[in-house]
């Protein structure tokens, strides 16, 4: 095929499989579906309404839509979410946005002691199937309050799923699925790669979206169903374990050091798939995990026990930890902290070494 | 030492500063004496158009909306005039929850359950507001509003079974005793965590104008947990939505041993926080059942057309303890309660009664005895359903329902392995018949 193009829509899902979009793109077009299909769908947060969201997530939906259904909010996280545990209970399916993930924490009592128990709590009376939606990560120059990667919090939480996609056409299935999901989804979305996947070779010129094979979105509703994992690449020498943006990160590392990788991105780390992490790491007998996300406590250590715990007999080397140092994200400094292709590529070595 | 005062504010002549530390005016062993207090004249206030914008209505936010006067006759515009069969039925319902309270009460400390909670004193803040709202309208109380669920009929057996987590308990056991939840009868499953109702309210009122619905949310908090961050948030939303709620603010002066200084009373008055949001405020003796049904009624009638969303403050007093848990006696002057200025709900309901001709004490004896008599044939029922702690409980694998829509595969590892546990400590039950130890 010729350089894919960005195309009129056609009429109908399915008409024009090569449609190419961006990653925010295609999550615009996943809410844009699910406004359209289901009239008890809101969207809203600070920005996201006439502007469009400030990064442009929600552009047009509004005056698609309507006011009542895509609107501004106050700056108050503990207001966007407490009002969508409301919006829940009376029946609707909110989706609200926090503009940023290092703004949710005034929202957390909400999700945490609300949204996610109500189920539990109430024994099925009320429920709260939001969809929080935020970008989150580093790589933009956003310094600390604008680059963090707080997913592993939100694992901990019992009654709360947890979303990262890595391409566009998981985006839109992604967040289809977890919009009609009836339990409290985060879904986190890498904004390093919006706009086109990141290598992790930032000295390098930005591919953007559409010479990846996976940004071609179909028209219209798909899912992708939450709790299964995509393979990035198969291979027999090494199990790699990532999300978000350190799905192509790990990715370009393992093809520039020629590594047979078995790459996993996980989609989603509740509900996690651990048969597909087993079956990986039995193959390979080599485990890597890598997260952009602070070391102590971060998911990966949680994947790291379960390996360890599951795999062990399989296990030829240690399983090894590549992420973002135990420090605030820095601004100047962006570079040096983000686990990039000399920490990975280190990482991989001493597998393989094993 | 004046040269160490010297040093501490740095050397200059500016005055040192100094942190003010609220301190209620009365501790244990003290004379209590509220004649500070004004609580104004039953009948004085005006009843503002249900339209008012609020800046026309801001006096409102500092007086105390009064019907049932010293002469136990209802006065003025804010008197609801309602007949005397639905005066009866809010003192019925008064009286019953002081029976069950008291009941309940006395079950904690036989060993039945583990925590309770009175309302004692507070009754009309419930009550007489909740029967000023729709049937259907939806309510997101705090704990202490279990009048709202016996004036709409919540059978005291499931109460009873969800305050001894036992195997009638619809809730499954999982909730604090008092933690109840009834869609049913619209009202909204009640958190530990403090104010964190009143956004969920206000969102559940959005929906409800979204929706283009009739149905109005009204929520319930008391004056210490209006510090939190939750009720600024509903405040904003409510109004920059006009959301068709009510924010109850139930200052009942004390927030377990925190005097509502601690709120900001010194400073101005809860109803008060309405009028910096543009918001309609009210504040009403909480006392006087018939003022609590009126205020509730305007403020219902304001929501349902399209007017916004309404603060008010029910001023009351807090007449015994936080909960089971708490023993004020070790921070408060125990004369308090005698010595408050407005008086006992259910007291002041029936002498008004009385006055109007319509009730006597002998039916008031009655009627408490038939109270008493209900909640006791509701607790012996409960009881065959299980106490705490007795094996009446719900299966075990319970406890991994409804974590989420789904059991997800981690969960079912870990009911695997509780079911395993249960086998090895009582191995001589059938592991599937439901109760357990």
């Amino acid at each position: 095929m010729s350089e894919p193009q960005v195309t009129q829509a056609p009429e109908a899902a399915g008409e024009n499989a090569e449609r190419r979009l961006n990653m925010i793109d295609a999550i615009n077009d996943a809410m844009d579906i699910m406004l359209e299909r289901d009239p008890d769908v809101i969207v809203m947060g600070e920005d996201v309404g006439y502007f469009g969201g400030v990064f442009r997530a929600t552009a047009g939906l509004q005056e698609k839509h309507g006011k009542t259904r895509v609107f501004d909010t106050p700056i108050s996280e503990c207001g966007i979410i407490g009002v969508a545990v409301g919006m829940g209970a009376y029946g609707l399916r909110p989706v609200p946005e926090i503009q940023f993930a290092d703004y949710i924490y005034p929202g957390l009592d909400q999700l945490v002691s609300e949204a996610a128990r109500l189920r539990y709590r109430s024994a099925t009376e009320f429920i709260a199937p939001m969809t929080v939606r935020s970008p989150f990560g580093g790589g933009i120059f956003g310094g600390q309050t604008h680059s963090q990667s707080p997913e592993a919090m939100f694992t901990h939480v019992s009654g709360l799923k947890t979303v990262i996609p890595a391409t566009p056409y998981d985006a839109k299935g992604l967040l289809i699925a977890a919009i009609e999901d009836n339990d409290p989804v985060i879904f986190f979305e890498p904004k390093r790669i919006y706009n086109g996947p990141f290598s992790g070779y930032y000295d390098k010129p930005v591919e953007p979206w559409k010479k990846h094979k996976d940004s071609i979105v179909p028209e219209g509703y798909y899912r992708i169903p939450l709790g299964k994992a995509r393979h990035v690449a198969q291979g027999e020498a090494l199990t790699v374990l990532a999300y978000g943006t350190m799905v192509h990160v790990a990715e370009a590392v393992c093809a520039n050091k020629g590594i047979d990788a078995d790459i996993l991105d996980l989609r989603t780390l509740v509900p996690l798939d651990i048969e597909a992490i087993e079956a990986s790491v039995e193959k390979t007998g080599r485990c890597l995990i890598v997260h952009e996300a602070t070391r102590t406590s971060g998911f990966g250590a949680e994947l790291s026990a379960l390996v360890t715990e599951r795999c062990f007999y399989h296990l030829e080397a240690p399983v090894e930890r590549v992420t973002g140092f135990d420090t605030p994200y820095p601004h100047s400094l962006e570079w040096a902290y983000f686990p990039g292709p000399v920490r990975i590529g280190e990482a991989i070595d001493k597998i393989m070494s094993e | 030492m004046a040269g160490d005062s010297e040093v501490a504010s740095g050397g200059s002549n500016k005055p040192a500063l100094a942190l003010h530390v609220p301190e209620p005016k009365y501790r244990p062993g003290d004379t209590a004496d509220f004649s500070h207090i004004d609580i104004g004249e039953a009948g004085a206030l005006s009843r503002p158009d249900e339209a008012s914008a609020p800046a026309d209505m801001s006096d409102f936010a500092y007086s105390l909306v009064r019907v049932l006067g010293e002469d136990n006759q209802a006065h003025g515009a804010w008197d609801p005039k309602l007949d005397a069969d639905t005066l009866r039925t809010m003192l019925g319902n008064m009286a019953l929850v002081r029976a069950f309270d008291e009941r309940m009460f006395r079950g904690q400390r036989q060993g039945k359950t583990s925590f309770y909670m009175k309302c004692t004193g507070e009754e009309a803040t419930s009550v007489a507001a909740g029967m000023a709202l729709a049937s259907d309208d939806m309510v997101f109380p705090s704990y202490r509003q279990q009048g709202i669920l016996i004036s709409r009929g919540y059978p005291l057996i499931e109460m009873i079974n969800q305050i001894y987590s036992n195997k009638g308990d619809k809730l499954k056991g999982r909730q604090l005793p008092i933690m109840y939840s009834s869609r049913e009868h619209s009202f909204f499953t009640i958190s530990g965590n403090l104010a964190t109702q009143l956004p969920q309210a206000v969102g559940w009122a959005m929906a409800s104008a979204i929706k283009g619905d009739t149905r109005i949310a009204a929520t319930w908090v008391g004056e210490g947990s209006t510090a939190e961050g939750d009720f600024h948030s509903a405040c904003t939303f409510a109004t920059v939505y006009n959301a068709p709620v009510i924010l109850n603010v139930i200052n009942n002066q004390w927030a377990i041993s925190s005097f509502s200084g601690f709120a900001g009373s010194e400073r101005t008055t809860f109803a008060a926080r309405a009028l910096g949001y543009g918001m309609a405020g009210l504040r009403v003796d909480g006392n006087d059942a018939l003022a609590v049904f009126a205020a509730q009624q305007w403020a219902a009638n304001r929501a349902r057309s399209n007017g916004g969303p309404t603060l008010i403050e029910y001023f009351t007093y807090r007449a015994e303890g936080h909960s089971t848990s708490d023993d004020p006696s070790g921070y408060r002057s125990a004369q308090e309660q005698d010595e408050w200025p407005l008086g006992d709900p259910i007291t002041r309901l029936k002498d008004h009664l009385i006055a109007i001709g319509e009730w006597d004490e002998d039916r008031q004896a009655a009627m408490d005895k038939d109270c008493a008599d209900r909640v006791k044939t509701a607790t012996k029922e409960a009881e065959k359903n299980g106490i705490l702690g007795h094996g009446l409980h719900h299966p075990f694998r319970t406890m991994f329902e409804d974590v989420f829509e789904e059991l997800p595969w981690h969960l079912k590892e870990q009911a695997d392995q509780a079911t395993r546990e249960r086998e090895i400590k009582w191995p001589d039950e059938h592991p599937k018949d439901g109760a357990g130890k």
